[in-house]
């Protein structure tokens, strides 16, 4: 509620558009990533280039070329909405595919076959010229549809518009794992041999739960490239996709509510530790200067070693406790990343 | 597939000199019609599969024993080559790019001397400290060694290269190369086709096939490899029969991770090192284990071996027309040889149950 007025009683729009903004649409690809690991107990690092595949794929669609127009990539100039449609229904159709290809494998082999997604995607974009290059594709948010129009001149339009993504993501991701298709995923994830004994098609459900999360990755994809104005292979690299997942744990990869409080402490720690210079760790000064990535990465290092629940795991257990004193009966904790039988 | 083999043996043609082509123009013309371009494509996979295999053997060997995927691999290979260009450049005192007549053996083995057991150090820190006591939660280990690359690779634009002649070059992780010693630049008659082929090329596959024998003697001669293969099998039988498994441990580690450097080196010298090519190495490792299966050198090898031609002709082979067309989509080839490997042997091509 009181994040839904923010924007309308006067709060600073550089926390608005820059941080809120930022929070929700990361929230919806680090809630894809939650959902596949919390109730499909696979951690994909692939969900940032599916965010970037749906990216460059509307890029293509709504630019127009010539003059006035953007540099590089197809330009076909399509109506932006219809553009939108296709670009999520494309991208959801290469999770699928990709996520056929991974769905035989779980645990830590699935992480490594994601990884080398998110890197070939990398090298794909930077490479074919035609419909990225390195530079990437610029200005795409002149070519938003009409009910967001012009980002800098109603930036409240996309600011709602990634708040009610995000709450309908959030909501949705909370129907589907109640609906049979969500309970057999979950058994899936605990016992898959029992599972498929029991008839159902393991590497099936896996694959449709791939396709499901790339759906709502390429959601925030699209947010994101209407509200930064381009998209490239240096939005999907290895560094960003470690920030997608730093964002996912931090929030704690078993809750889904997680993804945004992690993608808010993310954004936060980004904005606000770029300019902070930790004496000896870094040569300050130039452009790759400050030590933001180490700070990160410590950051990153103390959550996996103390809690690898990250803050809801924190949340969860303070309210555990506080249960208990008062005599309740509250479950104990789930047991967080367990030690797999192999 | 059949249709590649066929496409790059007979199909292709080279570019006619007005530029035009069709699907069928490559860079160069057919196996047939031109053997020597094909013979110094298949040279130029096989050496560079060595230097994927020194590197990928390490990562293999670590994964393999303890199940644990150091993420961080890529982070130690892009340090060891680093350190490495130190120590060379602070031997000759030539600054930045080196002619590799000023280098001589000595000046290239002792990085190499100094740059691996640095990285072992390095590797067995982060087992001792990080990875100990959380043994068996594969997943927590891989954000653990995440988290490590992330600082290690931020560290490095920091503090790397030192040692460049001008300012503007230092620190920022700027691409150095490494130089091979003087005798070994030139190129070898192989009386096949007319073909000259890169002596120093060669000693990198060399290298591949010495630590790939090296490994196997290790593993499959010695008390600790069978200590290490009966941990590999079964890590607490191991341990009920009196093995000091967290020993082995720590020594696949210091290991694995030297090896890392090892192929720092040699691919450094042949290539140069550069930030960002942890992500690119950390690829290989992945995509040759991926491939090869885990539990086994033999897989390590072939996944490298398969990897490394899929790698160079799709990026030799790959028709030309137009100048948008195809070569640039080569990594796509990459996805490929994984999806269908994967398809038929989900656990990779030497892969073991499980």
């Amino acid at each position: 509620m009181l994040v839904a007025v923010w924007p309308v009683v006067g709060l600073s729009p550089y926390w608005s558009h820059q941080i809120l903004i930022q929070t929700f649409l990361f929230g919806v690809a680090a809630a894809s990533l939650i959902f596949l690991s919390a109730y499909g107990g696979m951690v994909s690092l692939a969900q940032t280039a599916l965010f970037g595949i749906a990216g460059v794929i509307i890029g293509n669609l709504a630019t127009k070329g010539g003059p006035g127009g953007t540099s590089k990539g197809l330009h076909l100039g399509w109506d932006p909405t219809l553009a939108l449609v296709v670009a999520v229904v494309m991208a959801t159709a290469i999770g699928l595919l990709l996520g056929a290809v991974a769905a035989r494998s779980a645990g830590i082999y699935f992480l490594m076959i994601t990884l080398t997604y998110s890197v070939i995607v990398t090298y794909t974009l930077g490479q074919v010229t035609k419909i990225s290059g390195f530079s990437g594709i610029g200005g795409i948010s002149n070519y938003t549809p009409g009910w967001i129009g012009d980002v800098l001149a109603h930036p409240n339009r996309l600011y709602y518009a990634a708040l009610g993504v995000a709450v309908a993501v959030y909501l949705l991701i909370r129907y589907i794992v109640r609906t049979p298709f969500g309970v057999a995923l979950q058994g899936v994830r605990d016992e898959p041999v029992r599972m498929a004994s029991l008839g159902y098609n393991v590497a099936l459900h896996r694959t449709l739960a791939f396709g499901f999360a790339a759906f709502i990755a390429s959601l925030g994809g699209i947010l994101y490239v209407w509200w930064s104005g381009q998209i490239s292979p240096g939005n999907v690299d290895l560094p960003e996709t470690i920030n997608l997942l730093v964002m996912a744990v931090i929030g704690g990869l078993l809750r889904v509510e997680g993804a945004w409080l992690g993608a808010f402490a993310f954004i936060v720690i980004q904005n606000y530790v770029r300019d902070f210079d930790v004496p000896g760790l870094s040569f300050g000064g130039t452009l790759f200067g400050g030590t933001f990535n180490t700070i990160v990465g410590i950051i990153f290092l103390v959550i996996v070693v103390v809690s690898p629940g990250g803050l809801m795991g924190i949340w969860d257990r303070a309210m555990a406790r506080l249960d208990r004193q008062r005599g309740g009966t509250r479950p104990p904790e789930e047991p967080l990343l367990t030690p797999e039988t192999s | 597939m059949l249709f590649a083999i066929l496409y790059v043996v007979v199909i292709v043609r080279q570019p006619s000199p007005t530029g035009a082509g069709n699907w069928r123009t490559t860079t160069f013309g057919s196996a047939i019609d031109d053997p020597g371009s094909f013979l110094r494509v298949v040279l130029d996979s096989l050496t560079f599969a060595g230097a994927l295999f020194i590197v990928a053997s390490g990562f293999a060997l670590i994964f393999g024993l303890m199940r644990a995927v150091n993420m961080a691999h890529g982070s130690f290979y892009l340090l060891g080559g680093y350190i490495a260009y130190e120590v060379q450049q602070a031997m000759t005192g030539q600054g930045f790019s080196i002619a590799s007549t000023e280098v001589n053996t000595w000046e290239w083995i002792a990085p190499l001397l100094v740059a691996a057991p640095c990285i072992a150090v390095v590797g067995l820190v982060t087992q001792q400290v990080f990875l100990r006591w959380n043994q068996g939660q594969e997943l927590r280990q891989a954000l653990i060694t995440i988290a490590i690359s992330v600082i290690v690779a931020d560290q490095i634009i920091a503090h790397f290269p030192r040692n460049v002649s001008t300012g503007a070059q230092r620190f920022g992780g700027n691409a150095v190369d490494l130089t091979w010693p003087g005798w070994s630049d030139r190129l070898v008659d192989l009386h096949v086709a007319g073909v000259q082929y890169s002596l120093q090329r060669l000693v990198m596959l060399g290298f591949g096939v010495a630590v790939g024998v090296g490994l196997w003697l290790w593993l499959y001669r010695t008390k600790t490899g069978m200590v290490i293969r009966a941990g590999v099998d079964d890590q607490r039988m191991a341990a009920a029969l009196g093995i000091n498994i967290q020993r082995t441990f720590a020594i696949a580690f210091v290991v694995g991770s030297a090896l890392a450097a090892l192929g720092a080196v040699v691919w450094a010298s042949q290539g140069n090192i550069a930030t960002g090519q942890d992500a690119q190495w950390l690829l290989n490792s992945l995509v040759v284990v991926i491939v090869g299966g885990m539990g086994s050198i033999f897989g390590a090898a072939a996944g490298a071996i398969l990897y490394a031609f899929v790698l160079d002709f799709s990026g030799s082979y790959l028709p030309q027309a137009g100048a948008d067309c195809c070569t640039q989509y080569s990594p796509i080839f990459t996805f490929v040889l994984i999806a269908l490997v994967l398809s038929f042997r989900p656990r990779g091509l030497f892969g073991r149950g499980g």
